[in-house]
């Protein structure tokens, strides 16, 4: 308690000082936090993305030929097969799970009056778990739909609000009646596809065409990124094969991996939590030398008044209690305003931009969600902030307890 | 009360300098004495060895009994605190802190509690005529008030001797006088022995006892 009115008196007299000081802490403190609260925002959007998407799942797509082979010259168009299905549903058991295929069309829906031209995909039973569709209403394509080539939909709940429809209602795709089967809610980004069983689209839309649209599959065991690159080479060399494409073309199967995806996207956040954290320490950094810098000069500056201190009884302990504690509350408080106002700056950040969502035309994503810091971590910087503005404190202070009574009775 | 015998002091500097060739001095208790000389005489260097300000290269240093010699900051500080009280030139009162704050401080690094203390400080402000200017800052006070108050800062401890540096060296003549009378009547009535240093034939002739020092020996 005396000590403490000792050094609210000191810091009544150097109020302009003391404010400094402060400053000096409270921004430090406030950058970091704001600093760490924007990247996680940033991160956390991109991490929705990818999240979207299962991440052990491949899609292959057909592409041109990029060598000339076998008398055929490069440039050549490559579509799928139903051959190629069957190959990388038999040939890579180790790896490959479960093997499906999305086929493509865009014919006239519609339902009473209202209609629409969006993409029909066919699809296999296990899409709902590659691309996370989000089911609010009945349910997903199953396997007897694709063994009876069920004419059945599932749509999306702007769709069907647009067609007017409902669950069960029957609609047209073309001159064919679709049954809606079940309603997903659509992601913000994309046009919504409606989802159909992949062997009943096939079989009506695409039966003059021996293209098998994309081929999609889940997977397992590839941890490594060497381990996926070994894996898509195979892969590519077998269904190069089966098109008499140079084992070595990568232009010809497109593949789509979403688990390599996914690590270097890790990767990237990785290398951009540490660039936050770098600069977010150094911002800190600032403000435990503003600390120092000015302890150094109040020290200084009272070197006369701990001599008459000392002259009068003042022990080296006693000195050296005063300058610290007086540097461990200084930065504690405002270290303390700082950690409130960058808390309430992410807040503000995810009441404001963490909910706009940049319109991209095509489709809508957010730049910004849940951009804040956990209270562990601004606790955590407010200590390194504290701990280290006592070090700062403690070099002066140890000079200044040191120093003769006499010599510091001669300072002005 | 102080027993000085074959003191000696030098400073090295870049030519090494003798100020105390061999003091031997002895004050006894309840003695008030000055310590007179020329500037460079070593008379300061003497008061604040004396004052455990300053060691000294040899020699031997009793005060009250208690051999002074080659002590811890932290000992000299608390030798400072309780057995000596010292009026300096420039008063040397902290200037954030009221009249009576400044007479309560050495009694704070006694660890005296806070009520205790001040109710002591005020006493002893009211014995140095200054008990309505007890909440006064030092640059509201004049010379000769702030110099009283450095004296009651003196005494608060109830010390062994009071070390006094030129203690009207910053005073205009009329209240020199008046902290002279001060100090001789809190030696003729209370017995506090006290050591002034002055170069001012005036001061010295008040007190009982003048010791003349001249390039680091007594004459």
């Amino acid at each position: 308690m005396e000590l403490l009115n000792e050094i609210w008196q000191t810091v009544q007299r150097n109020k302009l000082r003391t404010g400094l000081t402060g400053f000096a802490v409270a921004w430090g403190i406030f950058m970091l936090i704001v600093l760490l609260g924007a990247g996680n925002g940033l991160i956390n959007a991109q991490l929705l993305q990818t999240n979207r998407f299962l991440s052990n799942s491949m899609v292959a797509f057909g592409g041109w030929t990029s060598k000339p082979y076998q008398g055929m010259k490069e440039g050549r168009m490559i579509q799928l097969q139903q051959r190629d299905i069957a190959t990388t549903d038999k040939e890579f058991k180790g790896t490959i799970d479960e093997v499906g295929a999305q086929y493509r069309v865009s014919p006239l829906v519609s339902h009473g009056s209202q209609y629409l031209y969006p993409q029909v995909m066919g699809v296999y039973p296990n899409h709902i778990r590659i691309d996370k569709v989000d089911m609010t209403q009945g349910r997903f394509i199953n396997t007897i739909d694709i063994r009876e080539k069920r004419k059945v939909l599932v749509i999306s709940e702007k769709q069907a609000k647009e067609l007017e429809a409902k669950l069960g209602d029957n609609i047209n795709l073309g001159n064919f009646s679709f049954k809606i089967v079940g309603i997903y809610k659509e992601q913000e980004n994309g046009q919504p596809y409606i989802f159909s069983s992949y062997t009943a689209i096939k079989g009506i839309f695409g039966t003059n065409s021996s293209d098998a649209g994309n081929i999609e599959f889940t997977f397992h065991g590839l941890d490594t990124e060497n381990d996926n690159e070994a894996f898509e080479k195979k892969y590519r060399k077998r269904l190069n094969a089966n098109h008499m494409v140079h084992p070595e073309d990568e232009g010809a199967i497109w593949l789509w991996n979403r688990h390599m995806q996914n690590m270097q996207m890790n990767k990237a956040i990785g290398i951009m939590r540490m660039a936050l954290w770098i600069v977010g320490l150094f911002t800190l950094l600032s403000g435990i030398v503003g600390v120092s810098n000015i302890m150094l000069i109040t020290v200084k500056e009272r070197t006369h008044e701990f001599g008459i201190r000392k002259a009068i009884g003042a022990k080296p302990w006693a000195i050296l209690k005063l300058i610290i504690t007086e540097s461990i509350i200084i930065t504690t408080f405002f270290g303390y305003i700082g950690m409130v106002l960058g808390v309430a700056t992410c807040e503000y950040m995810d009441a404001t931009i963490g909910h706009t969502k940049v319109d991209a035309g095509l489709f809508k994503a957010s730049m910004f969600i849940n951009p804040t810091v956990g209270i562990d971590i601004c606790i955590e910087a407010t200590m390194v902030m504290i701990i280290a503005g006592t070090i700062a404190g403690l070099i002066p202070a140890l000079k200044a307890a040191k120093t003769r009574p006499i010599e510091a009775l001669r300072a002005d | 009360m102080i027993h000085l015998e074959n003191i000696n002091k030098t400073y090295f500097g870049a030519q090494p300098l003798h100020v105390l060739k061999g003091i031997n001095l002895d004050i006894e208790a309840g003695e008030f004495v000055s310590i007179m000389g020329a500037s460079g005489s070593g008379k300061s260097t003497l008061l604040n060895i004396l004052g455990i300000l300053d060691n000294y290269d040899s020699g031997i240093y009793e005060l009250a009994g208690t051999r002074i010699w080659n002590l811890s900051e932290r000992k000299a500080a608390e030798y400072r605190n309780h057995m000596i009280g010292f009026i300096f030139q420039s008063f040397n009162l902290i200037n954030f802190k009221t009249a009576v704050e400044n007479v309560e401080l050495p009694l704070f690094y006694q660890g005296v509690s806070r009520k205790k203390r001040h109710q002591l400080a005020l006493e002893y402000l009211e014995k140095l005529g200054l008990l309505d200017w007890a909440e006064h800052y030092p640059n509201e006070l004049s010379g000769g008030q702030k110099q009283r108050v450095a004296i009651a800062r003196a005494l608060i401890t109830n010390p062994k001797i009071i070390l006094a540096d030129e203690p009207t060296g910053a005073l205009d003549s009329k209240t020199s006088v008046e902290v002279m009378e001060l100090l001789k009547n809190l030696n003729k009535e209370e017995h506090i022995t006290q050591v002034i240093v002055t170069h001012d034939p005036g001061v010295a002739q008040q007190t009982n006892r003048i010791i003349r020092i001249k390039d680091g020996v007594i004459e």
